[in-house]
């Protein structure tokens, strides 16, 4: 595979001045893929973004992994649901008007 | 401008020790947090003000100083050199007028021209806020995917809208939210559509529903019937006996499927048979002929 699309875990690391354990307990709670290219560990480019959310929600709120996994579960529900909701007002809508 | 009281924000009284004033910020951070109630504009505003009355009281020489000044505690300092001048002034011109509180605000509105807001703090980049806004359209306008101009915080933006975009559906912009703290990435804009549907079609994703009236006599003998789709006419065909509900589906007719050109959902058309009113004499004979064959 090559590394177009991802992103080197160090780098991220670095960036934001994380540990590494950080990204590897969050591959632990399979929160993030870890992806493995001649020794190196990297996360997909797509991922960047949900990292950077469950670090503010750990470093930022005290949350811990097992906590930040629950949310995200939460979270998770919750968009499906909203959706579900839209896509129910419009049938909802379709019908009110006939 | 309006006096605000970060330790009614905290929800903490004035005699707060600093284990509390945390213990409050923390309750309150995760109850507001911006990525736990993504899309929230009030908890958005909400998580702003108990940051803003942490970072005050939570720190000692800074909670003094709104202690002794208010919401002007970040200009104490020039306060003071105020107030001895104009302490001078008057004691140099004999008035024996003294402050008041209404004094103490009109000196720091004449001076700093009211609260002076903006970001303190944060040492950690992070990317800015996302905007929400919402867009109305008619359902005419999604039919084709077409270009429009927004203007957000001053800003024009031009924005491609794909045709068969949903109501209530979210696109986003990047990059065209809040700026990111500390150098930070800026946050996204996100907009979401309403789509308001004038026509006399249904939309039920990417299939239309419409229902077209026929008379009894098409509907009795068959024949040829022109129907309106979204985009134009076309010529059907009536199978004789034609019975009242029928739903005859034309494919491809109906709407244009999100992000995939040239592909259309179906047009469900719906026959409502309409028997005539008004009936003479002649046509009331004729039909009781008719009565008795059957």
């Amino acid at each position: 595979m090559g590394t177009k699309n991802l992103i080197s875990v160090q780098l991220i690391c670095n960036h934001y001045n994380i540990p590494v354990s950080f990204i590897d307990t969050l591959n632990e709670f399979q929160l993030v893929d870890i992806i493995i290219e001649n020794d190196h560990l990297f996360i997909h480019k797509s991922q960047l973004k949900e990292v950077e959310k469950m670090m503010r929600i750990h470093y930022d709120l005290e949350i811990n992994f097992e906590g930040l996994d629950a949310i995200y579960n939460l979270l998770n529900q919750v968009e499906s649901l909203k959706e579900e909701i839209t896509l129910l007002h419009n049938k909802l809508r379709f019908y009110e008007d006939f | 401008m309006a006096f605000i009281d970060y330790y009614k924000i905290l929800g903490v009284p004035k005699t707060a020790t600093e284990a509390d004033i945390k213990k409050a910020y923390r309750k309150l951070a995760r109850k507001y947090h911006p990525d736990l109630n993504p899309n929230d504009k009030t908890a958005e505003k909400k998580f702003k003000e108990i940051n803003d009355a942490n970072e005050v009281l939570s720190n000692a020489e800074n909670r003094k100083k709104y202690d002794q000044y208010g919401e002007h505690w970040q200009h104490g300092a020039e306060f003071e050199k105020a107030k001895q001048q104009q302490q001078y002034q008057r004691s140099t011109q004999g008035s024996a007028r003294g402050f008041s509180e209404e004094d103490f605000s009109d000196i720091f509105g004449s001076m700093f021209g009211g609260r002076t807001s903006g970001s303190r703090g944060r040492q950690v980049k992070f990317r800015g806020q996302d905007f929400n806004a919402e867009l109305q359209l008619d359902l005419k306008d999604v039919y084709t995917t077409h270009k429009r101009t927004l203007t957000v915080n001053g800003k024009n933006i031009r924005i491609t809208i794909p045709a068969g975009i949903e109501n209530g559906q979210i696109i986003k912009i990047k990059g065209h939210g809040g700026p990111g703290v500390n150098g930070g990435p800026n946050g996204d804009l996100l907009i979401q559509f309403s789509i308001v549907n004038n026509s006399k079609f249904k939309r039920d994703k990417d299939n239309l529903h419409v229902t077209v009236d026929l008379d009894l006599y098409k509907a009795l003998l068959g024949g040829e019937q022109m129907i309106d789709t979204f985009n134009g006419k076309v010529k059907l065909n009536i199978k004789p006996e034609t019975q009242n509900g029928t739903k005859v589906k034309l494919k491809g007719k109906g709407f244009p499927k999100y992000k995939k050109e040239g592909q259309f959902g179906d047009l469900y058309i719906t026959y409502q048979i309409k028997l005539p009113e008004n009936l003479s004499s002649q046509e009331k004979a004729l039909i009781e002929q008719l009565q008795k064959l059957r």
